[in-house]
């Protein structure tokens, strides 16, 4: 197998708050390799957007403890300093994320915001430049938005200059943290393709975060399933989503309408919640809410136990 | 007799030195008891507007909404505090559409004894009545808004809404908030109050797919308009206007995916 991208090794993040030690995640192992389009899937608070963030030490993550081993093409990440980190955050390891309005300054218009880092460079140059990368993740009228105001957009634009300003440096990976959630579908569905058609141009890999197994199914390659805090499942998207072996990935495959379902299929939900990150259970995180779980299960930590290039972390797996 | 009718209904807004706005333009439906009508379209397509309209918060500037035959506009004070007891309304935001200084206890007492639902003396029971349906644990009576999940909200504004034995249920997005997991349960739990109450349903949702598990018709809401209406399989199977095939398309469905890229 060729060197990864990016490998991470038991990751965990912990954070003090009122004396007590929470911690959202607890062990995520993953790799993303050279152009590879790899998506982290589960619920709220499962720690995937932690996970994410940490890659680059980015807020909260900057205050947490992390233990692990963080590497970016074979380089440690977790230690170095942040000038050191700076040469590869924004420029090789970029990131959008959910809300455009919030991610962009409202007071400042596109064009100051795209070429902020842009030195003794004069006006006219910066708003050329600007309208020239937006028109490459296919704006209409780029003059017109490099000069705008992010409320002058709509969110779907407003999330193309997001992008346009994550890929301007070229990075070798992009991280989209539920890019789409808040846009509608049709938009959605535009602003994906653009994302789809830029990786592939570029050769660029991608890291894919999201609760939606819709996307997971129609645009990645492989997928890591996390549940509160860990990872409970990876493997090809083709293989997990049609032989899921974890029963939170069977439990939450049932628990989604589907369009050309017979009318009377009944979704099924997940019994009981998501523990909480002070207090996960002893055994098995997810036993508390398993149709399947025993007393091993109850007691026992599950490993994650690796073979034909799928991972699971259950002692049943009878799948 | 229909329950609910609504007959080219629009609604404009007048925004001082702009054009017009037609946010609902012409929509005509009408609800039989039990019935279950799905509202779908993007954000900004009316759909809200028209939730409003249903309601008796916004005025019609066109056509007419009927209740049980009657024109909404023509009821008196009490006729419209009756209609707004039958009419109910669930809210994307769970956690937010509760009182956060009030308990679940408080919460549904309140609502029982404003519309003097029940006896003072039977309130107690009618709250463990109502906590039955939504499937929720007695002890959550305790519980502020901020302490329970959002689904467990969102079954709180079901027993809420229910306290008032509603006709009809209008639902703005009730699960676009949550988990896929939750979702599922909260669902399941519209489906189950359909059966068992008889309830009229208008499922307001962008998501089709959620429509089509709880809805026999839906309207497909574009610009204002209706641009197609039936039957929500032969809609969503066989769609007609292009409006709804693009929506269709690039709704990004599991087992739609897995099938196109051959799996």
């Amino acid at each position: 197998m060729s060197k990864p991208l990016l490998e991470i090794n038991n990751l965990r993040i912990r954070f003090t708050r009122d004396g007590k030690i929470l911690t959202p995640v607890r062990s995520v192992s993953l790799r993303v390799s050279d152009g590879e389009r790899v998506a982290i899937v589960g619920e709220s608070g499962c720690g995937k957007s932690l996970t994410a963030m940490s890659i680059t030490r980015l807020s909260p993550t900057d205050m947490a403890m992390v233990d692990g081993e963080i590497l970016w093409r074979g380089q440690p990440l977790l230690g170095i300093s942040q000038r050191e980190l700076q040469k590869i955050r924004g420029r090789q390891i970029s990131y959008v994320f959910q809300d455009p309005t919030a991610s962009l300054n409202p007071v400042m218009r596109v064009y100051r915001q795209v070429t902020e880092t842009m030195q003794g460079v004069d006006k006219a140059e910066k708003i050329r430049h600007t309208a020239d990368i937006l028109a490459k993740v296919g704006l209409p009228d780029p003059m017109r938005a490099a000069l705008a105001y992010p409320c002058e957009l709509s969110g779907g634009q407003q999330q193309r200059v997001m992008m346009s300003m994550a890929l301007a440096a070229n990075p070798e990976l992009l991280v989209a943290d539920e890019p789409t959630t808040a846009l509608d579908v049709t938009t959605q569905k535009q602003v994906l393709d653009l994302m789809d058609r830029l990786a592939d141009e570029r050769g660029m890999a991608l890291l894919l975060i999201t609760h939606n197994l819709g996307l997971v199914a129609g645009r990645m390659e492989r997928v890591y399933v996390m549940y509160a805090g860990e990872i409970v499942e990876s493997g090809p998207v083709s293989e997990v989503l049609t032989s899921p072996r974890h029963p939170y990935t069977r439990g939450l495959l049932a628990a989604v309408p589907l369009l050309d379902a017979p009318p009377d299929r009944p979704l099924q939900d997940i019994p009981g919640t998501v523990p909480s990150p002070d207090a996960w259970p002893e055994g098995c995180v997810f036993a508390p809410r398993c149709p399947y779980a025993d007393d091993h299960c109850r007691q026992c930590h599950p490993e994650l136990r690796c073979g034909n290039n799928r991972e699971c972390r259950c002692h049943k797996e009878i799948f | 007799m229909k329950l609910l009718q609504a007959d080219h209904v629009s609604v404009t807004y007048r925004i001082p030195g702009r054009a017009p706005l037609k946010a609902v333009n012409g929509v005509s439906f009408e609800l039989q008891p039990g019935d279950s009508l799905g509202i779908v379209g993007e954000s900004g397509c009316g759909k809200s507007t028209l939730a409003r309209a249903i309601m008796g918060l916004q005025p019609l500037s066109g056509g007419t909404l009927s209740y049980q035959g009657r024109n909404i506009a023509d009821f008196n004070r009490q006729e419209a505090k009756e209609y707004r007891r039958k009419i109910q309304m669930i809210f994307q935001d769970a956690v937010g559409s509760l009182n956060p200084r009030m308990t679940v206890r408080q919460t549904l007492e309140e609502t029982l004894r404003v519309h003097r639902m029940v006896k003072p003396d039977q309130i107690g029971h009618r709250i463990d009545e109502l906590l039955d349906y939504v499937g929720l644990p007695g002890k959550v009576l305790g519980s502020y808004p901020r302490e329970m999940s959002g689904g467990q909200c969102q079954r709180v504004s079901f027993a809420r809404c229910l306290a008032l034995t509603p006709q009809i249920i209008l639902a703005d997005e009730p699960v676009s908030a949550l988990d896929v997991s939750v979702q599922a349960r909260i669902l399941n739990l519209i489906k189950e109050l359909q059966r068992k109450l008889g309830v009229t349903i208008v499922l307001i949702s962008h998501d089709l797919a959620v429509v089509r598990t709880i809805c026999e018709k839906v309207s497909v809401m574009y610009a204002g308009e209706f641009v197609e209406s039936g039957n929500t399989l032969q809609v969503l199977d066989h769609p007609r206007h292009d409006y709804t095939k693009h929506l269709l398309e690039a709704v990004p469905d599991v087992g739609r995916a897995l099938r196109a890229n051959g799996i």
